[in-house]
């Protein structure tokens, strides 16, 4: 229904899209372009210096070796290929690659050292209104920022492992950083150490799949405005804020997994002004909060895993037509928490880990319907040193009373159909 | 002196309302291990437990068998005894008696299903609760000569630390919500007995949930070292405090 | 032996002894006798240091009751009620007393009650396994068993059945004879008519009279305790 032509891709897309693939994966075999090798004892022993020589489709071979080289634009389209431990060191001198020209490939090098600035953003590789590119199986350590696309499309950026060492969000960068963009995928990448393990903005119709992306300052993941995009199988784990989604449509979040982000603004998936989108197969585990809803509306959220969480869900008053169906929560401190009075999202079908409630059909469906909220979760919600009664007896008949008979949570919000087990998801 | 308390235990432990107050908590956790899937949430609905009911069930039956062994205790201090070592005695008997209980009722089981670190924090914070809640019923007890009253005491006791305080706590959170309370309120916890072990099980046992703002500046508190140790020398104060006021009371009071 | 000097005692507004003075020596078998309430419990354990007396001070061998304890090495005590833990055995409290009276006094002890009693067939049975009466032999027993000068038997005989009694008093005597002081309060006059040389009569607090048995017999011409304190209460009423 809606949510499936939400996720359709137009059609006109899908002929750019097989172009950037030929592109991209075809074209060493179809070019009968000049190679140009270089070694540090070599005739040519700087990368500048070959790429300046080198022809429109040449390949740039990089023996291994260390090159102290940055700041190397190429403005024509070149396949740069490392071989061996190829590194290229910027020793804090700025940005290392520049690509300006559409259909270049970057592949196999190790980049380090780009040093900071606030002013340019430095990066290891950066490509310009390029298209067709592909950045591949590089290493990347100590980079202020690794990998920037800006107005770029069809682009691949895969298998690289991005690594740095940021203290401070003010004074670091972002390890996969894309801004303006279509068509972009994201594959395979390991990010971490840096402000933003992968940064999206303005980035639509583009795929982030297979990315682990851990211990980064601020988030494993930041989205923003960005529309139609999916994102699948990666793994968030243990970054300062989590992961946001915000002020985007359409999005398809699928086989993620988000856990070990703890502190006080911290989230396993903060959602802000966003809709339309689906939410599924993810897993939340040990996280402050699973998911903290705010201004999201018309998501379908099902067959997600809430393990341990301090709050499975935070879904604030300004959240409308969401559904949540068939998800597990388990063991969570508190399954659902809210700001608001009302309740204008529907929950079926769940299975909850503290329902008491009896199946005396055996229809595999609690009798009596379930209410999640609870008070202690709303309380600290408001007075945050609240959660010192955290489990204790008193809080404990507090809020078993305020579920038989409610007056600060919503009353409307209810599971009329909680499972009595634990829905099996065969995709994990 | 360990003949005597080993007369005195041997005689708590074989009465039958600790042998079904063992039999109950034994019930309770091997009903909970095997029936939650869940050994986390096993292991929380089990402190509630501890922290419950095993504080009841000690003030409540060391203050009757203080009552009930008055004219025996009589009998002993006719004898050359100082009166604080007759009370101490009997003390650690009825303590080393209940804590027994719960060792074989929660402490095995424990060990059987979750032998982890918050395992055994758990187990030696019923302990604790255990020697806090005997050392509150002797306190209640030496205070007032009539039965009744001593029972209605240790009641009263109980019910306002396991229920009163936490309400009261919440109320004052309330009234001063704009303030930092965090430091204030750790504070206010040491006032009570089962809300410092519970403090001390949860920061070690529902992390998620404590890495909140606040509950991370608790969390900090207690799992750091002086933390840690502050509070169990509180939660060891709350046993020492109450003793040594009943043995005062005790050494003085016309028997 | 005990020394006793203006000894006064009030619960709250209740006065149970006032302005008590008197001397026992050894070889005195004293019946503490009065009416209920009359402070004979509240004088014995002023005596034990149980009470502290509101005013005035007993001596025992010397020593002052106030403050301390070791002086009670030299008093056997059998109290009114005899309660004991349910769940232990009788060679347990036995050994539990021992264990408290210390290494000294296990080391003479008298034994001749437990004979005497037939306690030995029960020695391994709990306590709560007992009868009244058996528990009160267990009580007598204790009293005599590390053979100290001064006995406190309150209410001995309540409870025991004439073979036990007859044993009891005997024993009572011979101790008496043997230059013990023995201090016993009981409700049956007959059975103080039989082992006590003196008689101490208190009625609300104040001591009325302390004499000896003859000295009182002779006095109200009468043979009989019973009948003895009878008149003199009956004189006393105006």
């Amino acid at each position: 229904m809606k949510k499936n032509s939400s996720l359709r891709i137009p059609f006109h897309y899908i002929g750019k899209m097989l172009t950037a693939a030929l592109l991209v994966f075809l074209q060493p075999v179809f070019t009968f372009a000049i190679s140009h090798v270089v070694c540090p004892s070599c005739p040519l022993s700087s990368i500048k210096e070959a790429v300046e020589t080198a022809e429109e489709g040449d390949t740039v071979i990089i023996e291994e070796g260390v090159y102290e080289e940055h700041g190397i634009a190429i403005n024509k389209r070149l396949h740069l290929t490392g071989r061996g431990r190829a590194v290229v060191d910027g020793r804090d001198q700025g940005e290392i690659l520049s690509v300006f020209a559409s259909g270049s490939t970057v592949r196999g090098l190790t980049f380090r050292n780009v040093g900071v600035s606030y002013i340019e953003d430095p990066a290891a590789i950066r490509l310009v209104r390029c298209e067709g590119c592909l950045v591949a199986d590089n290493t990347l350590e100590d980079t202020f920022f690794g990998i920037y696309l800006q107005q770029s499309e069809d682009c691949m950026v895969r298998n690289n492992r991005i690594t740095g060492r940021a203290k401070e969000e003010a004074s670091s960068g972002n390890a996969i950083h894309i801004w303006k963009g279509e068509r972009i995928r994201v594959e395979g990448n390991y990010a971490s150490g840096h402000r933003d393990g992968i940064y999206f903005e303005f980035v639509d119709d583009s795929e982030i799949r297979g990315n682990v992306s851990e211990g980064n300052l601020r988030y494993g993941l930041h989205f923003m405005f960005s529309n139609r995009d999916v994102y699948e199988n990666n793994v968030f784990r243990d970054n300062g804020a989590g992961v946001a989604v915000m002020f985007s449509r359409q999005i398809s979040m699928l086989r993620n997994t988000f856990e070990y982000n703890w502190g006080g603004a911290s989230y396993g998936i903060l959602l802000k002004e966003i809709s339309d989108g689906e939410m599924a197969y993810n897993t939340f585990r040990e996280n402050t909060k699973g998911i903290y809803a705010e201004g999201a509306n018309r998501l379908h959220i099902h067959h997600n895993e809430f393990l341990r969480n301090g709050w499975a869900l935070d879904v604030k008053g300004n959240c409308l037509d969401n559904r949540f169906e068939y998800n597990n929560f388990i063991a969570n401190t508190f399954e659902l928490t809210t700001n608001s009075k009302y309740n204008l999202n529907t929950y079926s079908n769940n299975y909850w880990s503290k329902y008491r409630g009896a199946d005396l059909n055996r229809d595999g469906i609690g009798d009596v319907p379930y209410r999640p909220a609870s008070l202690h979760a709303l309380i600290i919600g408001k007075v945050p040193a609240a959660s010192v009664l955290l489990h204790s007896f008193f809080m404990e008949a507090l809020d078993y009373a305020e579920r038989l008979l409610p007056s600060l949570i919503p009353e409307q919000l209810v599971d009329e159909k909680p499972l009595m087990k634990p829905v099996r998801n065969d995709t994990h | 002196m360990k003949k005597i308390i080993s007369f005195v235990v041997g005689d708590i432990i074989r009465n039958r309302i600790v042998l079904a107050y063992t039999a109950v908590l034994l019930l309770f956790s091997l009903g909970l291990f095997s029936l939650e899937p869940h050994p986390e949430k096993a292991l929380l609905s089990l402190m509630n437990i501890v922290l419950v009911f095993v504080p009841l069930a000690s003030i409540v039956f060391s203050t009757i068998h203080y009552y009930n062994s008055a004219e025996f205790m009589e009998l002993v201090l006719a004898q050359p005894v100082a009166r604080s070592r007759v009370l101490l005695v009997e003390f650690a008997g009825i303590a080393l008696a209940l804590a027994l209980a719960f060792l074989i009722g929660v402490g095995l089981p424990v060990l059987w299903y979750e032998a982890s670190a918050r395992g055994v924090l758990l187990v030696l914070g019923g302990v604790m609760a255990t020697v806090v809640f005997v050392a509150l019923a002797f306190l209640g007890a030496v205070s007032f000569r009539d039965k009744a009253q001593g029972i209605g005491a240790a009641l009263i006791l109980w019910f306002f630390f396991a229920l009163v305080f936490d309400a009261l706590l919440l109320l004052v959170l309330y009234n001063f919500s704009e303030y930092p309370l965090e430091r204030a309120v750790l504070i206010l916890t040491m006032l009570n007995p089962i809300d410092i072990a519970r403090m001390m099980i949860i920061t070690r046992m529902d992390t998620a949930a404590l890495m909140g703002h606040s509950g991370a500046v608790f969390r900090e508190f207690l799992a750091g070292g002086w933390g840690w140790i502050a509070a169990w020398m509180a939660l060891l104060a709350w046993g020492g405090l109450p003793l040594a006021g009943a043995v005062r009371i005790f050494s003085r009071k016309d028997l | 032996m005990i020394r006793i000097e203006n000894l006064s005692k009030s619960f709250g507004r209740n006065t149970a002894l006032s302005d008590i003075t008197l001397q026992l020596s050894p070889g005195q078998c004293v019946a503490l006798i009065g009416p209920n309430g009359s402070g004979k419990t509240t004088l014995l354990k002023c005596i034990l240091g149980l009470v502290r007396p509101s005013a005035g001070k007993v001596w025992v061998n010397g020593i002052t009751a106030a403050g301390n304890w070791a002086y009670r090495e030299h008093i056997g005590y059998m109290p009114q009620v005899g309660r004991y833990p349910d769940q232990m055995k009788v060679e347990q409290v036995l050994e539990l007393i021992r264990q408290i009276r210390g290494r000294e006094a296990a080391r003479h002890t008298d034994a001749e009650l437990i004979g005497a009693f037939g306690l030995e067939e029960v020695m391994a049975q709990r306590m709560y396994t007992l009868s009244g009466g058996t528990r009160q032999k267990v009580s007598a027993t204790l009293a005599f068993l590390f053979g100290p000068p001064i006995l406190i038997l309150d209410e001995p005989t309540a409870g025991l059945d004439p073979v036990a009694n007859e044993v009891l008093k005997d024993k009572i005597r011979r101790q008496c004879e043997r230059g013990k002081l023995i201090i016993i309060t009981s409700h049956i006059l007959s059975d103080l008519d039989d082992v006590a040389t003196d008689v101490l009569f208190l009625q609300e607090g104040r001591m009325q009279f302390f004499k000896t048995l003859a000295s009182l017999k002779a006095e109200t011409r009468e043979d009989r305790l019973s009948r003895a304190i009878a008149r003199i209460m009956q004189k006393e009423k105006p």
